[in-house]
């Protein structure tokens, strides 16, 4: 591997100083699944890692069934399916934890790693989307949030300026009789990168017959994962049926500018668009109408 | 060449001191610097699951861990299961299933097999297939190996 220094910074500050300090060739390491390959293989060079795993505050897994889920940076994905609060109050997220790579790489894997690598594919992206989730940005002249779906800007860029790092994400609690979906495509059953995937999340009326409000992110079929906006609103009151699910289906599909690649054609992807799609939005109605 | 780390750690229960280059990995300190070879380089990117271990108590892929991360912090390989005069039960297991062939897997197979009954001692065959889907064989088409940590699971 290329030869680099290691430091690991101990506060926001330090690791924001160092990062402006250091210049654009150091690298925040979370949990290395991303960077460390990235940096054997030679398709990032960097001459500082900056390990923030020692920083209280990208270590935090608190979730408050008042103020929702503050989600540290650097927090591996096993930690958080570890948590039956978290696993009931936001499924969606807790499917992708639970795909991405196998045992091992969850040991280690990180949800702020998984957003700041920035992968078009990522699996944590498209649930922390339909999940309202906000990225707590920290740099030079302070703390500063946007939404996950405007982290994104390219194929491993994001909005992060040269001296900021994502310190967590947060999460709203999960209104009544909603609940959230994540599955992808994948040719084999698990250890794989999503052809396409697909997120959903819903609230149902009192009854449960009636969508509230929904929203739908995709995966691997753009540069950056996208909110489906406009198939996310024109679900806004309407009486659940197959053919309004169709109708968000398509309309995810209409936004979809796949490529093709070695995993799928960019015909496959946009219909698997409208399948994932509709299998997110059921999943999601079938979660709120299980639960008690 | 950057600066070599003085890392102090425990492997297999035991301080341990090392020194190593930043860039070096876990998988790369413990073969090369601590000659502990029983984890293997597969994939070097963490495809293969052949360089597993157990690092502060979870399941990583050694290759995918740098040794200075691992200062203060606590290490167990597959040298560290055995007792001088007997095998681990997950080992004895393996062997009367003949779980292995050409063995380059077996080592990783194992670790990850011991972190698994280390959280969940009666897991059933779906949750032992998907635990042990980080891990790679290309000899025995897995089902031996499934058996064996079955029957680990059952004698212990």
């Amino acid at each position: 591997m290329q030869a680099f220094e290691y430091i690991a910074a101990k506060t926001v500050s330090e690791a924001v100083a160092l990062l402006d300090e250091k210049g654009d060739q150091a690298r925040i390491l979370a949990g290395g699944t991303d960077l460390i390959v990235q940096a054997r293989e030679g398709k990032r060079t960097l001459d500082w890692m900056i390990d923030i795993k020692s920083i209280p505050e990208v270590n935090v897994l608190d979730y408050d069934a008042e103020t929702g889920l503050t989600l540290g940076a650097s927090v591996p994905c096993h930690q958080i399916y570890a948590v039956d609060a978290i696993c009931e109050a936001y499924p969606g997220l807790v499917d992708a934890t639970k795909i991405i790579g196998g045992t091992a790489i969850q040991g280690r894997a990180a949800v702020g790693g998984n957003l700041c690598n920035a992968s078009p594919a990522a699996d944590c992206i498209p649930p922390l989307i339909v999940l309202n989730a906000t990225c707590v940005i920290a740099g030079p002249n302070g703390e500063r949030e946007i939404p996950v779906e405007d982290f994104c800007t390219a194929p491993g860029q994001t909005v992060l300026g040269k001296s900021e790092i994502l310190v967590s994400i947060k999460i709203p609690t999960p209104l009544q009789n909603s609940s959230s979906y994540y599955l992808r495509f994948i040719p084999r059953n698990e250890m794989d990168i999503a052809v396409v995937g697909a997120g959903a999340a819903v609230v149902l009326d009192e009854a449960k017959q009636r969508i509230v409000s929904a929203r739908i992110a995709l995966a691997a079929v753009a540069p950056t994962p996208l909110f489906a906006e406009e198939a996310s609103e024109l679900l806004a009151g309407k009486e659940i049926s197959d053919a309004t699910i169709d109708e968000a289906a398509q309309a995810a599909q209409a936004i979809a500018r796949p490529i093709s690649d070695m995993r799928g054609t960019a015909e496959q992807r946009t219909h698997l668009v409208g399948v994932l799609t509709r299998r997110a939005l059921n999943g999601a109605i079938q979660r709120v109408r299980d639960a008690a | 060449m950057a600066r070599k780390s003085h890392v102090q750690t425990t492997i297999n229960g035991e301080a341990v001191e090392f020194l190593c280059e930043p860039r070096q990995s876990l998988l790369e300190v413990l073969r090369d610097e601590l000659y502990l070879t029983g984890a293997k380089e597969g994939c070097n990117n963490g495809n293969c699951g052949a360089c597993s271990v157990i690092f502060d108590g979870r399941l990583v892929n050694s290759c995918l861990v740098l040794g200075v991360e691992t200062d203060g912090k606590s290490v167990e390989t597959i040298e560290g299961l055995a007792d001088p005069d007997k095998l681990h039960p997950i080992q004895d297991a393996f062997l009367e299933n003949a779980a292995l062939q050409c063995g380059i897997c077996t080592p990783g197979f194992i670790m990850s097999a011991k972190a698994l009954l280390d959280q969940n001692p009666n897991p059933t065959e779906h949750e032992v297939r998907y635990w042990l889907a980080g891990n790679l064989c290309r000899c025995t088409g897995y089902d031996k190996i499934v058996r064996a940590v079955l029957d680990a699971a059952a004698a212990t």
